[in-house]
């Protein structure tokens, strides 16, 4: 293929002694959108080019299992039209973001899978609001990638699809539910991506594959369209290569949506303006409780050498206490799988999804199309919420965990009188070999223990690449902000990536 | 022994609002299956629902009517179960901290004292679909689903165990449907499935305080089926207990054409509904505000209006409950009152002819061809003798018939009553000169053919004569003759 425009560099390849194709090779797995949408404006590259090499490297790097629908046509057509919008200067905001979509976001004419064999053929009848606004700025949406099961997993193991392998160690776990998302972006088989994130679905493969990853305040980003795994504590968030690319993205997506009434009727900042700003005389607080043993000796050091950063930058460093953060676990996995097990009633296979023609009556066909089509781990959460839910045991459990909620949400709410943020390990350590933890849920579990508190509490945090263990994998690190200040910790996260040197 | 029935309701409403309760699908009875939803209302994946405003303001009006304690926070729920007309899984509903609570509702019967029945709760909740199983369309081993009516707004309205007779069931079923027509919220249709009655029955000895074994009732599309459900069940019960038997705790069901009630036939679950607050809606806010604006606009409520009518317009305590019943005959009659000088005649004429009219034509006031303004014409007309009350009933009819008014068929036809004494002489002498046979028995005692002599004029004028004057004339003829 031959490029008539400048071009970057040129090889000759040849083969069988023959010069056969001029190829443009683009120099950019270490750009970010922002970097890139300099030289889309400069007219130094074309969407379609960057869209043709990330559906190469899709290709190239398919093992990973990142995606579980590639949209390579219309995603060249998609290319073409927002290149001549360029040309024009009518182009959105966004234009030529080439965006990986988590595939529990809905896209109209597009499967969701949701990473189940329930919904491997549910085709959407409607996008989700993320989606309208994204596509309204241009975006160019280049497939659906991989996730644990209804986003109940933290491995990506527990995906009907194969499971997502970490781009930086083929051996490993990306982490999850949002790990294909992960994958992806780490491994630069897309510029960004959409995530969920309902007890660190974003944050901690983010962390895994040493890549930005935020979870917006509830109710910042309209959930209509992203089908739900726990109502109350899901949020969409973006994963990116950047921190200003998170902010650019934010930008978009959030805002109040008529057509989720969660969603929050507060006014949308400015956060391209967080980005390049200075830290000096913020309060960081540091929880005790999230430093404390399990947290891999590695992980510990490098947060440390980035606590130091902060100091050294001017902020003020404040130890703090969450005293309930123990019991966070605990209460998210009741509040969660109770939701979800309400949440998860509608695949039975009446009027969409897998069916199992077996069934020889109406019980027989639940009974089998629910057992046939849901994995173990979503099937062990439905019975985990239906039990927490049943008469006896509502009170015991359902509502307990909703006090343990409202105390950590106080937590939260009184150190934040001290504190513009916090800083936190985001999981305790860095990516596990794959199969390490399958058969052992409850230690699965702990992976989310620093993030599940947040879905709790509903606040923001974001996961930013911090340095790297011994074996050279990738540490994160976790900064929680108050509620609907998204900006601070964009600051603070901005700051870190553009000055922090190992 | 003598037993006691002890009865509790909860009555479905499906709300007129335009739209459904979590969606903008359309609400409309009838349409093709199927073919009013969206991917809300079909609970596809990632949809959220959003609460229809107007089903709060619905659901505040039943409240201020009944007079209920209005939750300044309620919480919407969920109720799990697993039904293919049931699209998500779930019915999104209400449980903890309902709408309202406390309210009642005055019932009387047989012109007793009137009683109030308490009112446990009023929630708002969506309907489900509608399965089918056995109609004609639907083959051996399937099943199909109609999703029309997911989302449709419905309040349950769930009674105190108050009633101690059928009777009293139907007389608070009536006043229900009576107060929902008022206010415009429910059409309160039990056929069509607008109004729906689920009844709790047990009975006890007389003067026993503990219940005894309730049964559930099911599948009554009438007041008057509720009323003969209820007594089948009171008598069922009576004689199981008498022959020594004790009353299973189960789901009956109406069988309206055999009258008698049946055990329902599907597996019956002990159903855990595991309720649990909605996290896709917040809390329903009220505010004394908001409350206030309703009540301002609320409708005059059908005991008020009773008693205004009976003083407004001196009508007795019978035709005011009959007036009254359906908002829109009472507004017909009012308008017809308010033009005229004899209320009781408007009264009459709307209770007669007008009800009766409607009844045979199978027609609905409001869409009724003859206005008040007609009638009240028709009533002014007789009040000022200008026709008699045979020939203003006549003309009623042909007002109906061809829509004219009643002034242009008087005049076409001729049907001004003769009231000119002169007049009438002549055709008494007429009458008279031709029937002397008659006259002389008439003389000779046989009074009773003066009703005879009348026929006879009134047949001459068509009807037209003044029924007073010709009575006044021919008495006065006759007694001249006499002499
Ligand atoms: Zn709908």
């Amino acid at each position: 293929m031959s490029v008539n425009r400048t071009p970057l560099i040129y090889i000759n390849n040849v083969y069988f002694g023959k010069e056969v194709e001029k190829e443009k090779v683009l120099n950019i797995s270490d750009l970010d959108y922002t970097s890139i949408k300099k030289k889309l404006t400069d007219r130094d590259i074309s969407c379609r080019e960057l869209t043709e090499y990330y559906i190469k490297n899709i290709e190239r790097k398919k093992d990973l299992n990142a995606f579980i629908s590639v949209f390579s046509d219309t995603a060249l057509e998609q290319a073409q039209k927002i290149d001549r919008k360029i040309e024009q200067g009518t182009a959105g905001s966004l234009a030529g973001l080439v965006l990986g979509v988590k595939d529990l976001l809905v896209i109209q004419g597009r499967k969701t899978t949701c990473g189940s064999k329930i919904l491997s053929n549910f085709v959407s009848p409607y996008s989700a609001t993320v989606i309208k606004k994204l596509e309204a700025e241009d975006v160019i949406f280049i497939g659906k990638t991989n996730m644990d099961e209804f986003a109940m997993g933290s491995s990506n193991e527990n995906s009907f699809f194969k499971p997502v392998k970490n781009p930086h160690d083929a051996t490993r776990v990306p982490g999850g539910s949002s790990g294909g998302s992960a994958t992806a972006v780490g491994g630069d088989l897309c510029m960004a991506a959409l995530g969920t994130d309902t007890g660190g679905s974003i944050r901690q493969p983010a962390s895994f594959c040493g890549v930005v990853g935020l979870k917006p305040t509830y109710g910042r980003v309209s959930r209509f369209g992203l089908v739900a795994y726990a109502s109350s504590l899901d949020q969409i968030g973006p994963v990116t290569k950047s921190v200003s690319d998170t902010a650019l993205l934010l930008q978009v997506i959030s805002g109040h949506d008529e057509r989720d009434s969660t969603s929050a009727n507060k006014g949308v900042p400015d956060f391209n303006g967080s980005i390049n700003q200075n830290i000096k005389g913020l309060r960081i607080g540091l929880p005790k409780e999230y430093f404390s043993e399990g947290l891999e000796p590695d992980v510990a050091e490098a947060i440390s050498l980035a606590v130091d950063f902060f100091k050294r930058n001017g902020a003020e460093i404040k130890q703090v206490s969450l005293p309930h953060t123990e019991y966070a676990i605990a209460a998210y996995y009741i509040i969660a799988t109770a939701e979800a097990s309400a949440n998860l009633a509608r695949y039975d296979g009446v009027r969409y999804g897998f069916r199992d023609e077996s069934a020889v009556n109406l019980e027989d066909m639940y009974v089998k199309s629910r057992t046939k089509g849901f994995g173990s781990e979503v099937k062990r959460r439905i019975m985990l919420g239906t039990f927490v839910l049943s008469s006896g045991y509502y009170d015991a459990y359902y509502l307990k965990a909703q006090k343990v909620r409202s105390l950590i949400r106080n937590d939260f709410e009184s150190v934040f009188k001290s504190v513009d943020c916090l800083v936190t390990p985001t999981s305790p350590t860095t990516a596990f070999r794959l199969n390490e933890k399958v058969d052992d849920p409850l230690t699965m579990y702990l992976s989310d223990v620093f993030t599940v508190s947040l879905n709790l509490a509903g606040l923001p945090g974001i996961s930013i690449p911090c340095g790297s263990d011994s074996n050279g994998l990738p540490v994160g690190l976790q900064l929680i902000g108050k509620p609907f200040d998204e900006a601070t910790i964009l600051t603070v996260a901005d700051f870190f990536e553009k000055h922090f040197v190992e | 022994m003598i037993y006691e029935p002890v009865i509790g309701l909860e009555v479905h409403i499906q709300l007129l609002t335009e739209s459904k309760i979590f969606c903008s699908c359309s609400t409309r009875f009838g349409a093709e299956p199927n073919s009013q939803v969206c991917p809300v209302c079909l609970g596809m994946p990632g949809v959220l629902p959003v609460l229809n405003k107007k089903v709060v303001e619905y659901a505040l009006k039943l409240a201020i009517a009944t007079n209920s304690k209005i939750n300044h926070r309620s919480i919407i729920a969920r109720k799990n179960y697993f039904y293919p007309d049931l699209p998500k899984g779930y019915q999104i509903s209400q449980y903890e901290e309902p709408f309202c609570e406390f309210g009642s509702i005055e019932i009387q019967v047989d012109g007793r004292e009137s009683r109030k029945i308490g009112l446990t709760r009023i929630h708002m909740e969506e309907d489900a679909g509608k399965s089918m199983h056995s109609e004609s369309y639907v083959s051996e081993n399937e099943s199909l689903v109609d999703v029309n009516r997911c989302g449709v707004p419905l309040l349950e309205i769930v009674s105190e165990p108050d009633f101690r007779s059928s009777k009293e069931v139907s007389a608070y079923l009536t006043r229900l449907r009576q107060i929902v027509r008022y206010l415009g919220i429910c059409d309160g249709n039990m056929e069509e499935g607008s109004l729906r009655c689920d009844a709790n029955i047990s009975i006890r000895p007389q003067g026993q305080k503990e219940l005894g074994v309730k049964t559930e009732l099911k599948n009554m599309n009438s007041i008057s089926a509720v009323e003969k459900a209820l007594d089948y069940e009171i008598k069922r019960q009576i004689a199981v207990l008498d022959d020594g038997g004790i009353i299973q705790q189960q789901t009956l069901l109406w069988n309206a054409n055999k009258n008698i009630v049946e055990p329902m036939r599907s597996k019956e679950y002990a159903h855990d509904y595991r309720y649990f607050p909605e996290p896709d809606l917040l809390p329903i806010v009220i505010t004394e505000e908001w409350i206030e604006q309703i009540r301002a606009k609320m409708p005059e409520l059908p005991l008020v209006k009773k008693q205004r009518f009976m003083s407004e317009y001196q009508i007795p305590e019978y035709d005011a409950i009959v007036l009254t019943d359906d908002p829109s005959v009472a507004d017909y009659f009012e308008s017809v009152a308010k033009k005229v000088k004899d209320k009781k005649a408007a009264s009459n004429w709307v209770m007669g002819e007008v009800l009766r009219a409607l009844k045979e034509i199978n027609c609905d006031i409001k869409e009724f061809s003859l206005t008040p303004d007609s009638l009240a014409e028709i009533i002014q007309l007789v009040e000022e003798d200008k026709i008699n009350l045979k020939i203003g009933k006549k003309v009623f009819e042909e007002c109906l018939s061809t829509g004219a008014s009643p002034s242009k068929i008087i005049k076409e036809k001729g049907l001004v009553q003769i009231s000119d004494k002169s007049e009438i002489y002549a055709i008494v002498d007429d009458i008279l000169t031709k029937n002397p046979e008659e006259v002389n028995l008439y003389l000779q005692g046989k009074e009773k053919l003066l009703g005879f002599f009348v026929g006879q004029i009134m047949r001459e004028t068509q009807g037209k004569a003044n029924p007073k004057t010709v009575n006044e004339v021919l008495k006065q003829k006759l007694n001249d003759r006499k002499n």
